[in-house]
């Protein structure tokens, strides 16, 4: 803008206005002002790897504290969470069973239904079946988690106590039900999205040999699709993993070395959650051990992250 | 292969006939879960929590006794950390996603920025309310505050602002950049007298996901202190007297909808249930909304547009 004004005063001093030296300037105005535009957009994209980068860093610089306390060894192999305890010991193994057990529940559920519901959808379906459900599906994972918290503590628990009587009131069942659900619509779109980009040629092929649509789904769109599915499984125990209201509310608080799914245990997030409800000074041992537990968590999901992510650009780029 | 050997092709047909009918069964039972799931779960929360939801539920502070509390400083701390997030969150995805569909070159810095977009739209929340614990409360030292919460939000709903402003601008077709380029039109320009404007429902969309998922993110502002139990509202925004602007209200401390329904659901006894069951009908009827309206507007869109 500045620029046009200059040009326009030069344009004055030297009474006839020079019409190419006039549009030169302008137009390297123009080029100048696209040129910051751009930087400014380019800056907006980088934080992202700004918040991935720092992510990283805050948990690393404030659990190395905590590492320099408590030995990797006694971290990993230590049976017994206490770190707010007289008597404090740092391992990490029972949150890890918790968190393993919820989210191994949940996959029993997600994994199955999930898997069936996007076949159907995706070969079976009529198309005004399918533009009812997607957005149906889509509310489904709107819900907020907290409010899922309360559904697995005040109807899903006490309705298998009618199953198991005595099942606690706190336990992994019920909130490992009720992950399954949540993270079933995820599954369903991305498995979905996988088999839709199957070809019609392979399935054609397949009717034209006289296979049934069950036939051409299991033996011809399932194996095609496979690593996008993969990728969706991946990516769905990647978010049962991280789930934290859900567990918080209705798994229990207490740390707890066991594969029972009928027993109370606390989760990774479980355990983060407990401690920051309390207020614990900056720099202490506890607030440190969340980061350490937060440290664990990013690595498992980063992990789990990278891997769906190749492994749908790869079923991407097959066809 | 079954087929050739059977010495009965019509045993065959028919039974694969009764694998597919099992099967469609099955397809529709597990959609049927995920239907009654939601149904179960809005009418359990409805059941419980109608009889709560009134005037005085609304305008009323948190208390002791079940009957007397309410969610006046939980909504009004929603309302006041939405309007930070959009304000930061939005302008900071919708720019991100214009510099990755319409600048960017296929280089390793581009993928980079990919690839941390794709992963921080799956990292934890919880880890987010971390991050911003020891940068913004700490480091920074903003304190336990709307203005910390706003930033955290703002940040964890980044990727999906992203991810949806750029299918909204793919979306539009290349003729229409050419045509503009060809009158000579800069990109900048083409961008905002085509590209954006044409492509404004489709942000619109992602931005009202994006706020729907914020609104009802719970456990990273348990991290960075949000409290349960706040029975004074923020400094107004509005003053009497000049400048008639305030922003001490970034500072104050806070509580939100769905903080406010954790405390109720965590609290020991019955008592409670009932005013958790009432914040949970407008917490969910408020998302629900959000992405009613989104779902239709994307639902328009494609009917109207065709290119």
């Amino acid at each position: 803008m500045s620029k046009s004004i200059v040009a326009g005063q030069e344009a004055i001093r030297i009474k006839k206005p020079d019409a190419r030296v006039e549009a030169a300037a302008r137009r390297r105005g123009r080029q100048r002002r696209e040129r910051v535009i751009k930087g400014g957009l380019f800056f907006a994209a980088l934080i992202s790897v700004a918040a991935t980068v720092t992510i990283i860093a805050v948990l690393l610089s404030e659990s190395i504290g905590f590492f320099r306390t408590v030995p990797l060894t006694d971290f990993f192999t230590d049976t017994l969470w206490t770190p707010l305890f007289a008597d404090p010991h740092y391992g990490i193994l029972p949150l890890l069973a918790g968190t393993l057990v919820t989210s191994g529940v949940g996959l029993l559920v997600a994994i199955p239904l999930g898997t069936v519901a996007a076949i159907y959808l995706s070969e079976f379906s009529s198309s005004r079946l399918r533009e009812v459900m997607k957005p149906v599906l889509e509310l489904l994972g709107a819900v907020p988690t907290v409010v899922y918290g309360y559904f697995a503590l005040v109807v899903v628990t006490p309705s298998l106590q009618l199953l198991w009587p005595d099942l606690p009131g706190f336990n992994m069942l019920g909130p490992g039900i009720v992950i399954g659900i949540m993270i079933m619509p995820f599954v369903i779109s991305l498995s979905e999205d996988a088999m839709r980009a199957v070809p019609m040629v392979l399935r054609e092929g397949s009717y034209a040999m006289g296979a049934t649509r069950l036939q051409t789904a299991w033996r011809v769109v399932v194996p095609a699709a496979t690593s996008g599915i993969v990728a969706a499984y991946v990516l769905g125990i990647s978010r049962a993993v991280g789930e934290t209201m859900v567990v918080a509310i209705a798994a229990g608080q207490n740390p707890n070395l066991t594969w029972n799914p009928l027993e109370p245990a606390a989760t990774i997030t479980a355990y983060i959650v407990q401690v920051a409800l309390g207020d614990l000074p900056h720099g202490s041992i506890g607030y440190q051990s969340i980061f350490a537990a937060g440290l664990v968590l990013a690595v498992m999901t980063f992990a789990f992250n990278i891997l769906g992510h190749i492994m749908r650009k790869r079923f991407r780029e097959v066809y | 292969m079954s087929a050739q050997s059977s010495p009965h092709p019509h045993a065959s047909i028919a039974r694969r006939k009764i694998a597919e009918a099992l099967f469609k069964v099955l397809g529709l039972c597990s959609l049927a879960i995920a239907v009654g799931t939601l149904v179960l779960l809005f009418g359990a929360l409805l059941f419980e929590g109608i009889t709560r939801i009134d005037w005085q539920f609304l305008m009323s502070y948190p208390s002791r006794h079940a009957a007397q509390a309410g969610i006046l400083s939980a909504w009004v701390g929603s309302t006041l950390i939405m309007l930070v997030t959009a304000v930061v969150g939005i302008p900071l995805g919708v720019a991100a996603a214009i510099y990755l569909e319409e600048y960017a070159r296929k280089t390793w810095m581009t993928e980079l920025i990919e690839v941390t977009v794709t992963n921080l739209a799956g990292v934890p929340s919880i880890i987010y309310g971390l991050l911003a614990l020891g940068l913004f409360v700490y480091i920074m030292g903003l304190g336990e505050s709307i203005l910390v919460a706003g930033l955290t939000l703002a940040l964890l709903t980044l990727p999906v602002v992203i991810v949806t402003t750029r299918e909204a601008i793919r979306a539009i077709p290349v003729e229409i950049r050419e045509a503009a380029y060809a009158l000579g039109a800069t990109k900048w320009q083409t961008l905002t007298h085509h590209v954006l404007p044409y492509s404004v429902a489709g942000i619109l969309t992602g931005i009202i996901l994006a706020l729907s998922r914020a609104i009802g993110e719970t456990a990273p502002l348990v991290t960075i202190g949000a409290l349960t139990f706040i029975a004074f509202l923020p400094p107004a925004p509005v003053t009497t007297h000049p400048p008639y602007l305030s922003f001490d209200w970034l500072l104050s401390p806070f509580t939100v909808m769905p903080i406010q329904m954790f405390g109720w659901v965590s609290r020991p006894g019955e008592d409670f249930i009932g005013n958790a069951a009432a914040a949970g009908v407008l917490l969910v009827g408020m998302t629900l909304t959000m992405n009613g309206v989104a779902i239709y507007l994307r639902y328009r869109m494609r009917k109207q547009v065709s290119w």
